[in-house]
């Protein structure tokens, strides 16, 4: 998910780049055939990561498996069969974008059709099955699907040409025709499609030069947008399937937790409930309509048998994550001798840092829809992870594969909730003692409830400086839950989670000699973890980010400053910087009371730097009142998807540093609604201004990075603000009521 | 039985007269525009307009609605100020995931409509009831400004 993981995933990679029998590029492999119902069908291969030595043959010649699909109609549509999910990121209009680009087309010619859940036909490059995440979408198809644009443009081209008898060079693509320059005459792609499929394959094809782009780096309109305004979009929650059930669920508080009675007489008496479904660990009532299925709910008498975890509190997960991080951990990042240098450096800096277990929060809860029949089974959900909703409820149900129907609906938010399949296989349990089709919607308590939580991370972190104050030791034990050895156990090896180290390891901006970085695994008992936004940079940033900053404010530096000179080795890093504190006016004074902190981090494949300007009231009240962002995130697809990206991450990062965290007592979640898990209101919003620097670059993500760099810059500026470092989060406003 | 006055149309429901408006809207009349986010007029996302008023539609019973004149989001771009925020949201390019963002329209239309011209702090006041987990907040303000700026045209 971070860029850690990514690069180790890469690495495992076996010959995605290398050529195939013939010298093609293997990536650049296409077929194009007659499509159903007329028209042209462009096949082609997203690489895709191969994470074992027998599956290398995969993606050769014989075995061509396009996951990937272009369709040129003869009325000149174009779709795109579309393996990636809409979440609010702006996929939707960014993805057609690049093949709009290539192929001459306007951007609204080109249709999207969702990919049906089959992991082998539409697996996302980066991730061997499908799944939208990770900030992965544009990155991971930037080249393939330009590519796939510039061949069917040349050929329809080439088809134009054969058919007037000229030469290609005097024929232009444009708006969906091929131009004859000399002549004016025109021709549609759809008059040309059937010449296209006697064409052969062109071995070499052109990409636009980025300095002719007309679409690409331009602020096309979302798509999606129109249906947003109007109630008329459908999202998960949404679904109505004839003779619908509704049904709303409570499982056991305790993690791990079963239920062992339930009386529930009263619920069955009230109007418009139909039954009581009892599951392993949780109760469901099955209605007319969620009012009647609350009031169900809460009429029944339920006795838990609560389990191993019924005492569990946050003072206990603390205490073992601490004791836990004295021990060494498994090394995940080693150059030069730590040891050696710390113990030669003239000052020493030592410092924990901690971040709280967090819930998502999206703004849809939890639910899912869900028809199990005899031979069959529906499911109708808004998923990051369509594949294996589709696996789950096969193995759910006993039903083989291809009896598995999943209708993906817009996402209201996903942050990382909706790669998880917990509440899928909960419905389909469900929905197998349910006659004909039921939604399951959970009410937000449970959603705050039973979540999958950012892990509670715990981290010792330790600076050698020189005479000047510069470290020349680094040393940093991160410790806390692997999500990675949860939701993708192949990819946790050796007792390292690439993800928690995210941030922390290669994508390092500074250059400083003998860093290590160590990780200790400490599972919280019973609770699950998850990927939130910004997944393991969000909390290594934060640490690093403070960490340069206090031994800035020891030497008696300017922070501005002391990142720069540790920045020699990247540019594009010491750019975003810059930029970001000039534009926010570094260095002028401010008032009492007030402060400016800035952060600069490389995750993603984006840099970002962001400066935050608080004002902190005698009363310990944190009020953020300006956010400037600098973002070189590569080649921008879409300038103001981007900025949308940066500013939406900001609020989220800004809503968790100031006010989130999960705690526990009793082996239950201590919140559950909006009133004691607190969001940001946009009268908390501060002014936020986002630069984008102009870069030819492959394209980084987007989607979390803005998250990411918020909190450092904010505790920052309320160290500017008060002298008081912020070592644990959220921000704790009584302490700085002393300040 | 209760009588519901939604959009210009009147329906006659079979439900217990304290059944929220929300499950009302969107489980009777499946007007699913309206959302349901949190359930106790924390988050703003079932807003909708009663006689002008923007009101929260999970905690209002039907019985103190009946017979009033209720518009919804699907219905809010036939009033004049619902027109112009749903046009503003569009140029500004508002909306994320888009699930809370009905709450708003509704909210900020309401707005509009009662007060042409509002302040910075009037949008506070008005839009501090409407959470947006995708954190929009920054182009709402922004759209309803210039929503407001089409007012002052006549547009
Ligand atoms: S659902 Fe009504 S205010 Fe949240
Ligand atoms: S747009 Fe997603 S919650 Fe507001």
């Amino acid at each position: 998910m971070s860029m850690g993981l990514e690069r180790w995933l890469n690495s495992t990679e076996a010959g995605a780049e290398s050529t195939a029998e013939g010298g093609v590029p293997r990536r650049t492999f296409l077929k194009l055939s007659a499509a159903a119902g007329g028209g042209l069908l462009l096949s082609f291969i997203l690489p895709r990561i191969i994470w074992n030595s027998e599956a290398t043959g995969a993606t050769t010649a014989e075995v061509f498996a396009p996951n990937a699909f272009i369709r040129i109609g003869r009325d000149s549509r174009v779709t795109l069969i579309m393996p990636y999910v809409e979440m609010g990121q702006g996929t939707d209009t960014s993805i057609p974008m690049l093949i709009a680009e290539e192929l001459e087309v306007d951007l609204r010619q080109v249709t999207l059709e969702a990919a049906p859940p089959d992991d082998r036909q539409y697996a996302n490059p980066i991730f061997q099955f499908q799944v939208t995440g990770a900030s992965a979408s544009v990155r991971a198809a930037w080249e393939p699907l330009r590519r796939a644009g510039a061949t069917a443009r040349t050929m329809l081209v080439s088809a134009a040409a054969q058919t007037w008898n000229v030469d290609m060079t005097s024929c232009r693509a444009e708006k969906g025709e091929v131009v004859h320059v000399p002549s004016g005459r025109r021709l549609t792609y759809g008059s040309l499609v059937e010449t296209v499929a006697t064409l052969p394959m062109p071995d070499h094809v052109a990409l636009k030069d980025p300095k002719d782009f007309t679409l690409i780096g331009t602020s096309a309109k979302r798509l999606d947008a129109p249906d947003k305004v109007n109630g008329k979009a459908q999202f998960g929650i949404d679904v109505k399937v004839p003779g619908m059930k509704i049904a709303t669920v409570a499982a056991c508080p305790v993690f791990g937790g079963k239920l062992a009675n339930v009386d529930d007489s009263k619920a069955k008496a009230i109007k418009g409930v139909h039954q009581v479904v009892r599951l392993d660990n949780a109760v469901a009532v099955i209605a007319d309509h969620m009012w009647a299925a609350e009031q169900g709910l809460a009429a029944l008498d339920i006795q838990w048998d609560e389990g191993p975890n019924a005492t569990v509190s946050s003072a206990d997960i603390v205490q073992q994550l601490e004791s836990a991080s004295l021990g060494p951990g498994v090394i995940a990042y080693e150059d030069g001798d730590v040891a050696k240098a710390m113990a030669g450096a003239v000052k020493k800096v030592e410092a924990v840092y901690q971040m709280p277990f967090l819930a998502y929060a999206t703004m849809e809860p939890m639910n899912c829809t869900v028809h199990v029949r005899k031979d069959g089974c529906e499911v109708w959900v808004g998923s990051q992870v369509l594949a294996r909703a589709q696996a789950t409820a096969a193995e759910v149900t006993g039903l083989p594969l291809d009896k598995v129907q999943v209708h993906n609906q817009s996402l209201g938010g996903g942050f990382g909730r909706r790669l998880e399949v917990d509440v899928i296989a909960q419905a389909v349990q469900i929905a197998k003692q349910v006659n004909g089709p039921v939604k399951v919607v959970w009410t937000r308590e449970e959603d705050i409830q039973h979540d999958k939580y950012r892990p509670y991370y715990y981290d010792r972190i330790a600076a050698g400086l020189d005479e000047q104050g510069m470290p020349i030791a680094w040393s940093h034990r991160i410790s806390g839950s692997s999500v990675i050895a949860r939701w993708f156990p192949p990819a946790f090896k050796n007792g390292l989670d690439p993800d928690a180290v995210g941030g922390e390891a290669e994508e390092f901006p500074y250059k400083l000699p003998n860093r290590l970085v160590e990780y200790v695994r400490q599972e919280p008992p019973g609770i699950p973890t998850g990927f939130w936004r910004g997944v393991g940079p969000t909390h290594n940033v934060f640490v690093v980010e403070s960490f340069i900053d206090e031994l800035a404010a020891v030497t008696k530096k300017d922070p501005l400053a002391y990142r720069r000179d540790l920045l020699s080795k990247s540019p594009r890093a010491k750019a975003v910087l810059e930029l970001a504190a000039e534009k926010a006016g570094w260095g002028q004074p401010l008032p009492e009371g007030q402060g400016r902190g800035l952060s600069v981090q490389f995750v993603f494949g984006s840099y970002v730097a962001q400066v935050a300007e608080v004002e902190v009231a005698k009363s310990g009240e944190v009020r953020v009142t300006r956010v400037v962002c600098a973002v070189d995130c590569g080649m921008v697809v879409n300038p103001d998807t981007v900025r949308a990206q940066m500013e939406g991450g900001i609020m989220f990062g800004l809503t968790a540093a100031l006010f989130n965290e999960i705690t526990l007592k009793d082996g239950r979640v201590e919140q559950s609604n909006f009133d004691d898990y607190r969001m940001l209101r946009i009268n908390e919003a501060p002014a936020v201004e986002v630069y984008l620097v102009k870069s030819a670059e492959a394209p980084g993500g987007i989607g979390e990075p803005g998250t990411t760099a918020l909190a450092p810059a904010l505790t920052n500026a309320i160290f500017a603000a008060t002298g008081k470092r912020i070592r644990k989060l959220p921000v704790n406003r009584v302490e700085l009521h002393s300040a | 039985m209760i009588t519901l006055n939604v959009n210009g149309k009147s329906h006659e429901l079979d439900v217990s007269p304290d059944m929220p408006l929300l499950w009302a809207l969107r489980d009777m009349l499946h007007l699913t525009g309206t959302k349901f986010g949190c359930g106790m007029a924390l988050c703003g996302a079932c807003t909708v307009d009663l006689d002008g008023q923007p009101i929260r539609s999970c905690v209002t019973p039907v019985v103190e609605v009946s017979n009033k004149k209720i518009t919804t989001i699907e219905a809010i771009g036939q009033t004049s100020s619902g027109a112009k925020v749903q046009k503003a949201w569009l140029d500004l390019e508002v909306i994320q995931c888009g699930y809370c963002q009905s709450g708003q329209i509704m909210s900020a239309s309401a707005l509009l409509a009662a007060n042409p011209h509002p302040s910075d702090t009037d949008i506070d006041k008005a839009m501090a009831g409407n959470i947006c987990r995708c954190g929009t907040y920054h182009r709402i303000r922004a759209a309803i400004k210039q929503a407001a700026q089409s007012n002052v045209k006549g547009a």
